[in-house]
């Protein structure tokens, strides 16, 4: 890093990129709300007042503290089996993150690799990689990802492989324009000419030049993936009960809605802020990395 | 024209093969055999075995199971549910008014509300009304709209009890459904109450499901507005001392459209995947329910048919989209 008075040096990508990034007041509000829940989502259980499947039979769907009848106990109230809503809120935070690290890494890793060859291959291969491309994005993403989970069988893991190879071609699309765009400039000629190998020219020369597009891409796939698996789960083809999972407990939760608001409330509403959060550090990251879009 | 209109047809045939393929694959791919799933717990004889295996083409080359497939598909025949033992194609298009209907009040309802918001928050950019209706926008655009869904049940049929919480008519009303459209076909019926009740079962899904297209249209209206509004032509307007509701309205909404309605077009895609959590919420009798309804039940026939049935909807409606945007576009077709 460079101090102020050195101000004449190019600032580091890091500072630039945070400069740029701290002027959306929105994406740092965003940031800090991502913070939290990656911090629940690492030390959930050891933060949580109770364990997140322990039955309290005689306190079920208790109301949250304050309403009549609630108590600090279990602040958010608790679900029709007597299991602390807030606990099962903080647990399940590792379930949503998860999901998001492990689908984003699946589908960014596989389509980047496909995009990359796409991009470097002759016209033949190209044409049958994005044609197969074509053929899932033809399917409405959560039905292909609900038939996918209905063949492999439901589960989280089913899930989250699904989702993965339903956002795949969004991260293959998104690379191929990229590098098709860079190898027209002149310093990949150059790289060429110099004799640089094929995966020297792919990896190290060009793909570097790719990323901002395919960063924004990860922070929006990553609340779609959140907000895809809760929906899986929503269905009963995700997490399976008494996993606390955000969709799984609204799942659980639907037959008491006009009893008991808030087994109902909480679970959504935690998906809905982190969600939120994401896709404000989304906005926040573009206008930080792409140059064409700063300042929309 | 007619050579960008030739050349998008024909990326369509590979794909519809490729949608067809993965089809197709579908239940040859499944864990345990079909036809073990499709006798269920009665158990099979092995002459009985080898007759439905030879029915349904098994004991064939794949190649040879995936031409006759091919040619059922461009026929019309996509096989019988095991459940109903109707023909898949016929379940489908009894059932596709219903997610017809609820999926163009949804657009509607996301198009007049979004269309305006956007060109509001345009117009006031940085402003109070920009601020809060992009936020608005935001919020809906992170919304699960299962939960959404179960939030408005709670107040508007629990606590308020406006509307009711599922189908799409109260039960009390009978008439014949020739087009299969439940608004006109109450409203032809003449009974009284009907269509009033048709129109209150529809508010809740409509809201439900036009929320995320209404809060994708509201952004894309906003940033081609901004973006329109800068050209040379809005300040030659301005400079004509035209009124800004004319300079706003007509010289640069009728601009900024066009990525709007391409937005729009792509939102069909979304809307079909909504629609399968939000008939399922409100017992909507549609497609979506259908599809999660056969899941559940093994029905095979009835997911593999219904997921190239939708998907090749899907294709047409894009399809349509990129032929019209050409139309309004000129610049597109020169490529």
């Amino acid at each position: 890093m460079t101090d102020a008075t050195a101000s004449v040096d190019r600032p580091s990508p890091l500072r630039e990129f945070w400069f740029y990034f701290r002027e959306n007041r929105g994406a740092v509000f965003g940031l800090w709300i991502f913070g939290i829940f990656a911090f629940l989502a690492l030390f959930g259980p050891w933060i949580a007042p109770h364990d997140a499947t322990t039955q309290f039979r005689d306190a079920t769907l208790q109301p949250p503290f304050w309403q009549e009848g609630g108590n600090w106990t279990f602040p958010l109230g608790t679900d029709p089996l007597g299991r602390d809503m807030l606990s099962r809120l903080i647990v399940g935070a590792r379930f949503s993150f998860f999901v998001g690290v492990v689908v984003v890494s699946i589908a960014a890793s596989g389509g980047i690799l496909m995009g990359l060859m796409a991009g470097f291959s002759p016209k033949w291969v190209d044409t049958i990689i994005m044609r197969i491309m074509d053929v899932i994005l033809a399917f409405p993403s959560l039905l292909l990802a609900l038939v996918l989970v209905a063949i492999l069988g439901p589960s989280l893991t089913n899930a989250m492989i699904a989702i993965a190879i339903v956002l795949q071609p969004h991260y293959v699309r998104l690379t191929r324009a990229s590098v098709l765009s860079e190898l027209q400039k002149d310093y990949v000629t150059s790289a060429r000419v110099a004799g640089a190998a094929l995966p020297r020219l792919m990896f190290i020369t060009v793909l570097p030049n790719c990323l901002a597009p395919i960063i924004v891409q990860a922070a929006l796939s990553f609340s779609t993936a959140i907000l895809d698996a809760a929906a899986l789960g929503f269905l009963g083809m995700g997490a399976q009960p008494p996993t606390p999972e955000w969709g799984t407990m609204l799942a659980e939760a639907r037959e008491f809605i006009l009893r008991a608001w808030w087994v109902v409330t909480f679970p959504g509403l935690a998906i809905l802020v982190t969600v939120l959060a994401i896709n404000l550090m989304g906005d926040g990251l573009r206008d930080a990395l792409d140059p064409k879009l700063k300042r929309s | 024209m007619l050579n960008y209109v030739i050349g998008r047809l024909l990326t369509f045939v590979p794909t519809f093969v490729g949608v067809t393929l993965i089809s197709f694959g579908f239940i040859r791919v499944l864990p345990g055999d079909p036809i073990i799933v499709m006798a269920g717990e009665r158990g099979l004889t092995d002459e009985r075995y080898a007759e439905l295996e030879a029915q349904f083409g098994f004991d064939r080359p794949i190649y040879e199971q995936f031409w006759e497939y091919l040619t059922g598909v461009l026929q019309g025949d996509l096989g019988n549910s095991f459940v109903t033992k109707r023909p898949v194609w016929d379940e489908f298009f009894a059932l596709f008014p219903a997610t017809l209907e609820l999926s163009v009040c949804a657009m509607i309802f996301a198009v007049l509300l979004g269309l305006p918001a956007g060109v509001i928050a345009a117009v006031n950019r940085g402003k109070f009304y920009d601020r809060a209706l992009m936020s608005t926008a935001l919020i809906g655009y992170s919304m699960p709209i299962f939960w959404w869904a179960l939030l408005l049940i709670i107040v508007f049929s629990g606590n308020l009890q406006w509307t009711p919480v599922s189908g799409r008519i109260d039960l009390i009303y009978y008439f014949p459904d020739p087009t299969g459209f439940m608004l006109i076909d109450s409203l032809r019926s003449g009974q009284s109450g009907a269509f009033t009740s048709a129109v209150r079962h529809l508010v809740l899904p409509t809201i439900v499901l036009g929320t995320i297209p209404l809060a994708v249209i509201a952004r894309q209206t906003r940033s081609a507005m901004l973006e329109v509004l800068g050209e040379d032509y809005i300040r030659t307007a301005r400079a004509k001392g035209l009124t800004s509701g004319r300079i706003n309205g007509i010289h640069a909404l009728r601009n900024a459209l066009i990525p709007v309605i391409t937005v729009i077009g792509l939102s069909v895609g979304t809307l079909l995947a909504g629609a399968i959590l939000t008939e399922t919420i409100f017992s909507w009798p549609g497609i979506g329910k259908w599809m999660v309804d056969s899941i559940f039940r093994r029905d095979y026939p009835v997911v593999q048919g219904g997921l190239l049935l939708i998907a090749v909807a899907v294709m047409i409606v894009n399809l349509t989209v990129d032929m019209l945007y050409g139309v309004i576009n000129p610049k597109i077709r020169k490529r």
